[in-house]
């Protein structure tokens, strides 16, 4: 049975059932999956190695390093010299992650992945932690709200953000399985457990969560728990929304979508990531290219075109505009 | 600046058992190597219309003694041996020495090097490992080359192989800062495989370094950062050779530099201690008259 059959025979209240289900494990946040997997993976015969810069037990790959210390280099507060060392590493004929926070991970060494990584067509993966608003309290500086942006642009570069645990560990596996470049977004907010296990996820696929007939919700990484919390608050209101699981935004998986909006004609994307670049522009060029598909405008949940503050992520996705209430808000006033 | 010079004549480097293949070593010959290069040099620039021939031609003697005088080990017909010694151009705007080198070592005919930065060849502006095999990373941005061949210094350790790295830097691109965070952890993780060679011509595009932002003394540098370091006269083919002997023999554990203290243009007088040829190609006639200062057939 395709997700699709899947998806229209499911029963209304999926969303709220999903969320209920979720809440009954312990909430974990994507970077728990990094270390463990690439434990997983070397056991499985896999020959990788992981470069970090001084956050390993932030991003995890300390455990790694517990495990493999031989597998695992640790260069200090010197990001740019972490992905050359990757690169080398990778050159050598092992597939290298790279660690560090999503800000210093790829911002500041967007010309090292952009010319040695990409350029090269390396067998690196990029898989910093603390993407997006949602590392809170360290504020603005630390809060990277560009880097999709940044790595979906470059040839040859996939990008993957996964919403869970569970998906975080299939977006590492796929990384390391697939070679060639890869962005990995994990993040540091404990997160419910969508799924159940890391099976069913490819490259260039999305996943429909729940199904509904009036609006598409395409939504990935953390703000997936928000599109299905949106889900349950728009039903409330008689609006029935379909949550896409938008695991993959490079290769972005246009069948899934272009199928879920012709049934709806209606979308918002949902993301914590500035709305220039990311899954709200993917959406927009994809729309672009298929006039007629939508009934009302495209809504685009993101953070428009700031920097982020200090504060909690509770607070920080209310005053952003990234909670659920707010993705609630845009859907009845686009349909209205 | 004072510059020590190996007085090590002419190594019987086939003795050597980290040597290259079977391959005659005299100082006439490597010097009639050079040679050719820098004549491959110019008239791939020229017929390119463009290129950066000053520090390709700083760097002759260095190519010449690393990959003729039985220093690396490769296969020309099998550019990804495993075995072979690995040699990143991290100063990668002196792609024409490299293709000149690798036409001489038989990666390609030198007809090809008339293809230099033409739709379609293999030979880009700047190497691309993807086009051309034989180059091994891709590079053309400055300051990355170091911490690649750390990386892979550290990725053939692993394996246990007795490959080295050679890593061919420039003096401007040590201004960038990756340089250094390369070099404190190669020397955190003593990767004695790794052997930098600095074409330290004291001229980038804008002036020269001392004008600018001076280096310094790079040996004095790199050793105070942990590395095995020595200075060398880098258009003496006999120092040369004794230095890199000396890079490979010496039991320091860590990495070597080796800075060959060279003349940016060197072979063409017009050209010689040129800032403005760093990035301009010779015309036809200013080629012909390059290739009579050199002493080679146009």
């Amino acid at each position: 049975m395709s997700e699709a059959e899947k998806t229209t025979r499911a029963a209304t209240g999926e969303a709220e059932t999903m969320l209920r289900r979720a809440s009954g494990a312990a909430r974990k946040a994507t970077r728990q999956a990094y270390g463990e997997t690439l434990i997983e993976l070397v056991r499985e015969g896999l020959d990788l190695v992981a470069v970090d810069a001084d956050l390993s037990a932030s991003t995890t790959t300390a455990r790694f390093g517990e495990a493999y210390p031989e597998r695992f280099f640790n260069v200090g507060i010197a990001e740019q010299n972490m992905v050359g060392v990757a690169s080398g590493l990778s050159l050598t004929g092992k597939t290298a992650f790279t660690g560090s926070f999503a800000i210093f991970g790829t911002g500041r060494v967007y010309d090292q992945i952009r010319n040695t990584v990409c350029y090269s067509n390396l067998n690196v993966v990029i898989a910093p932690t603390h993407a997006g608003i949602s590392v809170g309290a360290d504020g603005g500086s630390h809060q990277m709200l560009e880097d999709i942006a940044l790595m979906r642009v470059l040839p040859r570069m996939r990008v993957l953000v996964p919403a869970d645990y569970h998906s975080a560990k299939a977006a590492l596996r796929i990384a390391a399985q697939t070679g060639g470049p890869f962005y990995v977004r994990l993040g540091r907010a404990p997160l419910p457990q969508i799924y159940e296990q890391t099976d069913d996820f490819a490259l260039g696929r999305a996943r429909v969560l729940c199904a509904g007939s009036d609006v598409s919700l395409i939504a990935c990484g953390a703000e997936v728990e928000q599109a299905l919390a949106a889900a349950v608050l728009l039903e409330e209101s008689g609006i029935s929304a379909e949550v896409i699981d938008a695991f993959c935004l490079k290769p972005l998986d246009a069948q899934t979508i272009l199928t879920s909006l012709a049934k709806t004609g209606s979308a918002v994307s949902c993301e914590e990531h500035s709305i220039i670049g990311g899954l709200g522009d993917a959406l927009a060029g994809l729309v672009a290219e298929h006039p007629g598909i939508l009934r009302a405008p495209l809504g685009r949940i993101g953070v428009q075109d700031r920097f982020g503050v200090s504060g909690n992520i509770d607070e920080l996705f209310a005053k952003y505009g990234l909670d659920a209430r707010h993705i609630h808000d845009c859907v009845v006033e686009l349909l209205s | 600046m004072s510059v020590a010079v190996s007085e090590t004549g002419e190594p019987d480097l086939r003795a050597n058992e980290n040597s290259g293949e079977d391959r005659a070593v005299s100082r006439a010959s490597l010097e009639a190597y050079a040679r050719r290069m820098r004549a491959h040099v110019l008239r791939m620039t020229t017929a390119a219309g463009s290129g950066h021939p000053g520090g390709s031609l700083s760097a002759a003697e260095i190519m010449a003694v690393l990959w003729f005088g039985g220093v690396m080990s490769y296969r020309a017909d099998d550019p990804g041996w495993e075995e072979r010694d690995r040699f990143i151009l991290s100063k990668g705007h002196a792609a024409p020495i490299l293709y000149a080198a690798m036409a001489e070592a038989g990666y390609m005919d030198e007809q090809e090097l008339l293809t230099l930065r033409r739709l379609g060849s293999r030979l880009q502006g700047h190497p691309d490992m993807r086009k051309l095999p034989g180059v091994e990373v891709s590079t053309g941005s400055l300051g990355q080359g170091l911490s690649i061949a750390c990386g892979m210094a550290l990725g053939l350790a692993l394996k246990g192989g007795s490959q080295r790295v050679f890593c061919l830097m420039g003096d401007g691109e040590c201004q960038e800062g990756q340089v250094w965070e390369a070099a404190l952890y190669a020397a955190q993780r003593k990767t004695d495989r790794l052997i930098a060679i600095v074409d330290n011509n004291e001229l980038q595009i804008d002036g020269s370094l001392a004008e600018i932002c001076d280096v310094g003394r790079l040996s004095a540098k790199f050793e105070q950062f942990g590395w095995w370091a020595t200075d060398v006269a880098g258009h003496d083919i006999a120092a040369l050779l004794g230095a890199v002997q000396e890079a490979l023999t010496t039991s320091f554990e860590g990495p070597r530099i080796i800075v060959a203290h060279t003349v940016k243009g060197k072979g063409v007088p017009f050209m010689e201690n040129s800032c403005a040829w760093h990035g301009k190609a010779a015309n036809e006639e200013q080629c012909r008259a390059a290739l009579e200062e050199l002493g080679v057939q146009r």
